[in-house]
C-alpha cells in the first residue's frame, strides 16, 4: 500500500480536501441554520446552482471576485425569502417547496446564462480567486503548501463555521433560534416572534448556500456549466444530520467528506486496470453513509423541523 | 379598596359563532389565590389566553397596577409580571434547563448570553420557593413534574409578580399535586398573587382563596372558598345538580378473566410481577395506584399488544394463546385505553372511521370498506350513547374528551361486550362527562359485563367497583371489598402496606 501512503504524505492532498471542502462547508452551514430554527432546506442544490452562475456571470462582466461572492448571497437570500414565503408564512409542506426552489432555481441558472452568455465550443472563463501567500505560514514545508495555501473563501468559510457555532450555543440570538427549531410556541411565549426568527434563518442560510454555488465557479474553476453543483447540495443535507446539527461537526463532516473525495481521486490512477473507476466515486459516499449510520443515531433533531407555526395552534 | 393588582375588565371574544368569552370581569389582590373553575369548554383558556396577550379581545381591558396592557402582546404582558405556566409546556425538550429559561430574557443582539448571572438568579428562584431543579440537566430528561417546575421558574425568572397556572395539576400524579399545591400557597405568602384554572373541586377548594366560577363563556358566580361548600361549585359549574352515579349491590356471576401469577418482563425489568386476580360477570374490578407502576403494561397485556412472560392468563377459563388484538375483540373483549388521543381514536378520521376501525372485517365487503354501515353504526352509537358536537362525519379530534370517550365507550359497548378494559375512563373529563361515563360503565356492569376499571382516582373507584385491588412497583395486592374500603385503606394499600387488607381478603 505504498501508493495510498504515498498520497497521504503529499501536501497536494490535504490541499484539495480544504479546497474540496469549502462549499460543502459554506452550503451545510447553510442548510444546517435553517433547519435549526425549523426550516428543512432542500433548495440548496438549485440555490448553489444560481449562486455559481451569477457569481461567474458578475465577474465576466467586470465585477470584482468578492463582489461576484456578494451578487452570489444576496441572489440565494432572494431564493431564501421565497422558501421562507411557502414554508413559514404559507405553511406548505418543506420537502415540496424546497425541492420546488431547486428545480426552479436550477433552471432558470441555466436560462439566465444562455440568454446572457453565447453559445461557444469553449465554455467563457474568468480568472477566479488565487491561492494566498500568507507570510510565515505558506513557507513551512508540506504544511505550508497542504494548509496554507489556500484562496480567501476557503479561510472565510472556516472562519464562519467558528463564528455560527459560537452564535447558536452562546448568544441570546441563537438560543432564540434554537428554541424556534425546537417549540416555535415556547419561543413565542418567551417574547419571541418565531416568524421572524425563521425568516431569519432561511434567508442567511439561503445566502450562504448561495456563496458555496459562487465558490465553484469563483474558485475552484473559472467557468460555469449547469451540471457543475453535482449533487453537492444534497451532500450537505446528509451532513447536518450527519453534524447532529452542529456548526463545529459540520465542518469536520465536510472535511471527512472532502478527505475521502480527495483521495479516491488519486487513487484511480493507480489503480485502475484493476479496478474500475466507478468503485472509487462510491468511497466518499459510501463512507458518509456508514458514518451517518454510527454517528446519526444520537442525533437530536431539531423538534419542531418541518412543523410550520401557526399562531394560537397547538 | 385599594387597587386590584390586577383587573380583567369587560372581556369579550368570539371564535366564528361561538362566544367563548361574554363579558368577564375579575380582579386578583397581592398576595391571593384565585380559582378560575368551569368545565372544559366553559371559557377558562380563552381568558388566560387573552390576559397573557395571545389572544386580542373582542371588547374589554387587562390592566396591572391600573395601567391597561396591549392588547395581543406576550412581551408586554410578560414585562408587566404576568407568567403563565401552560397546560401544555412552552419548553423545549433538547435545551438545558438553563436554556429553555433564558430564551427571551436578553437583547436578541448582543454578543455573549450572560449564563454565570442567569444560572445566580436561578439559583437564588429555586431556594427561595423550594423548587428543586438542575439547570444542566436536558429538559427532555426531566420528569413531567419537574418539568413543571421549570415552567414555573421561567416565569418567575422573568419578575413575574402574577402567576397563571392552566390546568396544573392535569398531568401530575396526586404526590406531585399536593407538592405543587404547598408550593402555591408559599408563594402566595411571599407576595406573589396567582391563578389557577382547574375543574377539579378538591384542589379548588382547598387552595384557593377566592373562587370565580365560569360556564358558557360567562362568569356566573363568585364565592370566597370559606363560604361556598363542593356541592354548590360543582351545581353553579355545570349549571345544574350533578349527582356521580354509584353502584348498587349486585350478586357476580362465575369467572370470565383470570390471572394467575402473570409476569411480564420487558427490557429487562419486571413490569408485573406475579400478578393475581380474578374478574367475575357483572362486577367491576378496580385496580388503584399512581399510574407508572404498571397499569399501562397490565392494559397491554388485556388489550392483546403484551404477551405474559410466565404465568397464566385464562379467559373463560381457558389459557390465551396468542390471539393478538383483534382476536380479543373478536372474543368480546372491549378496550377503553389510557389515552384517548394517541391509542384510542385518529384524531384527522371521521368519527365513523374511528367507530369501525376494530372491527374492520365486520364493515368491510368485497374488500372495500362498507361506508354506508358504518356510517350507521356510528349514529347508532352517537344516538345512544349521547355523542355530542358532531355527526358520524366529522372529524373526531373536533369533539371534546368527553364526546370522543364517550364514542370510544359506545363503540365498545354497543356489542355488549363480556369484557371491558377501562384504563383510567375519566381522566381529563369534566364533571359532567365523568358522570355520563360512570353511568355508561355501571350500565354495562348491570348487563353482566366484567368490567377491569384501572384508575388513579379514589373516588371513582369506591363508586363503581365492588372489589379493589392497589398496583404498586409491579405487584397487585389482594383484593378487598369496597364495602371495606375507605380513603385511608386504599392510601395504604397505594402504597404497598397491603397487610390490613388481606384479613379481607379471605373473607372473600
Amino acid at each position: 500500500m505504498s501508493t495510498l501512503f504515498d498520497i497521504l504524505a503529499s501536501a497536494g492532498l490535504w490541499a484539495a480536501v480544504l479546497r474540496i471542502a469549502t462549499p460543502l462547508i459554506l452550503g451545510t452551514l447553510g442548510a444546517l441554520l435553517s433547519e435549526r430554527a425549523g426550516v428543512l432546506h432542500l433548495g440548496i442544490e438549485g440555490i448553489m446552482t444560481f449562486g455559481a452562475m451569477i457569481g461567474w456571470l458578475a465577474v465576466y462582466h467586470g465585477a470584482d471576485l468578492w463582489t461576484g461572492f456578494l451578487v452570489a448571497a444576496l441572489a440565494g437570500a432572494a431564493f431564501g425569502l421565497l422558501h421562507a414565503l411557502l414554508t413559514v408564512s404559507l405553511g406548505l409542506s418543506q420537502h415540496v417547496a424546497g425541492l420546488g426552489v431547486t428545480l426552479f432555481a436550477a433552471s432558470f441558472a441555466y436560462y439566465v446564462f444562455r440568454m446572457l452568455v453565447p453559445v461557444a465550443g469553449t465554455p467563457p472563463t474568468i480568472v477566479p480567486f488565487q491561492p494566498l501567500d500568507i507570510p510565515g505560514l505558506t513557507a513551512i514545508p508540506f504544511f505550508g503548501p497542504a494548509f496554507f495555501a489556500q484562496t480567501a473563501p476557503t479561510y472565510l468559510a472556516i472562519l464562519l463555521a467558528i463564528a455560527l457555532g459560537y452564535l447558536l450555543k452562546r448568544t441570546p440570538l441563537g438560543l432564540a433560534i434554537r428554541m424556534t427549531g425546537e417549540n416555535p410556541h415556547a419561543a413565542e411565549a418567551q417574547g419571541i416572534n418565531p416568524v421572524a426568527v425563521r425568516y431569519g434563518a432561511v434567508i442567511a442560510g439561503s445566502a450562504l448556500m448561495g456563496m458555496a454555488g459562487a465558490f465553484l465557479t469563483l474558485s475552484a474553476f473559472n467557468s460555469f456549466f449547469p451540471t457543475m453543483v453535482q449533487g453537492r447540495g444534497w451532500i450537505c443535507i446528509a451532513l447536518v444530520v450527519f453534524a447532529s446539527w452542529r456548526p463545529g461537526r459540520a465542518l469536520l463532516g465536510a472535511l471527512l467528506f472532502a478527505f475521502f473525495d480527495g483521495v479516491q481521486l488519486r487513487l484511480q490512477p493507480a489503480l485502475n486496470g484493476i479496478v474500475p473507476y466507478q468503485l472509487f466515486l462510491m468511497i466518499p459516499y459510501l463512507m458518509s453513509i456508514v458514518a451517518l449510520a454510527v454517528m446519526a443515531r444520537r442525533a437530536r433533531v431539531p423538534q419542531a423541523l418541518m412543523q410550520p407555526y401557526r399562531r394560537g395552534e397547538r | 379598596m385599594s387597587t386590584p393588582l390586577l383587573e380583567i375588565a369587560g372581556v369579550s371574544k368570539r371564535f366564528g359563532a361561538n362566544l367563548a368569552n361574554d363579558d368577564i370581569s375579575l380582579t386578583l389582590a397581592k398576595g391571593e389565590i384565585v380559582a378560575l373553575l368551569g368545565e372544559n369548554g366553559a371559557g377558562k383558556t380563552t381568558l388566560m389566553s387573552i390576559l397573557f396577550g395571545h389572544y386580542v379581545p373582542d371588547a374589554g381591558t387587562v390592566s396591572v397596577d391600573g395601567a391597561v396592557l396591549p392588547p395581543g402582546k406576550p412581551r408586554a404582558a410578560i414585562r408587566a409580571g404576568i407568567g403563565m405556566v401552560h397546560q401544555h409546556f412552552a419548553l423545549a425538550p433538547n435545551l438545558t434547563v438553563l436554556e429553555n429559561i433564558m430564551t427571551g430574557t436578553e437583547p436578541l443582539w448582543s454578543l455573549s448570553a450572560r449564563k454565570g448571572q442567569a444560572r445566580a438568579k436561578l439559583a437564588a428562584l429555586s431556594a427561595r420557593f423550594g423548587l428543586k431543579v438542575d439547570p444542566h440537566a436536558r429538559l427532555g430528561d426531566l420528569s413531567v413534574g419537574e418539568q413543571q417546575r421549570v415552567e414555573i421558574l421561567k416565569a418567575l425568572y422573568n419578575d413575574a409578580r402574577i402567576l397563571v397556572l392552566d390546568e396544573p395539576t392535569a398531568v401530575l400524579t396526586r404526590a406531585e399535586a399536593e407538592h405543587l399545591f404547598a408550593t402555591l400557597k408559599d408563594m402566595a405568602r411571599q407576595g406573589l398573587s396567582l391563578i389557577f384554572i382547574s375543574h377539579k373541586l378538591d384542589e379548588v377548594m382547598a387552595t384557593a382563596d377566592r373562587i370565580v366560577v365560569l360556564r358558557g363563556g360567562r362568569k356566573v358566580a363568585e364565592r370566597r372558598a370559606a363560604e361556598t361548600s363542593k356541592a354548590e361549585l360543582a351545581e353553579l359549574m355545570v349549571g345544574r345538580t350533578v349527582v356521580r352515579p354509584v353502584r348498587e349491590p349486585a350478586t357476580p356471576g362465575p369467572v370470565v378473566l383470570e390471572a394467575v401469577g402473570v409476569t411480564l418482563r420487558q427490557s429487562g425489568v419486571d413490569r408485573l410481577k406475579a400478578v393475581d386476580f380474578r374478574l367475575r360477570a357483572g362486577e367491576v374490578l378496580g385496580i388503584i395506584g399512581v399510574s407508572g407502576n404498571g397499569q399501562a403494561e397490565l392494559a397491554r397485556l388485556l388489550c392483546g399488544t403484551a404477551r405474559p412472560t410466565s404465568g397464566d392468563l385464562l379467559l373463560f377459563g381457558k389459557p390465551v394463546g396468542e390471539p393478538g388484538v383483534a382476536g380479543l375483540v373478536e372474543a368480546g373483549i372491549g378496550r377503553v385505553p389510557e389515552d384517548r388521543n394517541k391509542e384510542g381514536a385518529i384524531g384527522d378520521m371521521a368519527v365513523w372511521e374511528n367507530a369501525v376501525l376494530e372491527r374492520l372485517p365486520r364493515f368491510s365487503r368485497h374488500g372495500l370498506v362498507a361506508r354506508k354501515a358504518g356510517m350507521a353504526f356510528a349514529q347508532d352509537i352517537i344516538a345512544r350513547f349521547d355523542v355530542r358536537g358532531g355527526g358520524p362525519s366529522t372529524r373526531i379530534r373536533l369533539l371534546s374528551g368527553g364526546n370522543m370517550q364517550k364514542l370510544i365507550l359506545g363503540r365498545n359497548l354497543i356489542d355488549r361486550p363480556q369484557i371491558l378494559i377501562a384504563a383510567q375512563p375519566a381522566r381529563g373529563l369534566d364533571e359532567g362527562a365523568v358522570a355520563a361515563v360512570h353511568e355508561r360503565i355501571l350500565e354495562a356492569r348491570r348487563a353482566g359485563t366484567a368490567v377491569l376499571l384501572i384508575s388513579e382516582d379514589l373516588e371513582e373507584v369506591m363508586a363503581l367497583a365492588d372489589r379493589i385491588q392497589a398496583i404498586t412497583g409491579g405487584r397487585l395486592s389482594p383484593p378487598i371489598a369496597a364495602e371495606a374500603a375507605d380513603t385511608r385503606t386504599l392510601g395504604l394499600m397505594i402504597s404497598g402496606e397491603w397487610t390490613a387488607a388481606k384479613e379481607t381478603a379471605h373473607a372473600l
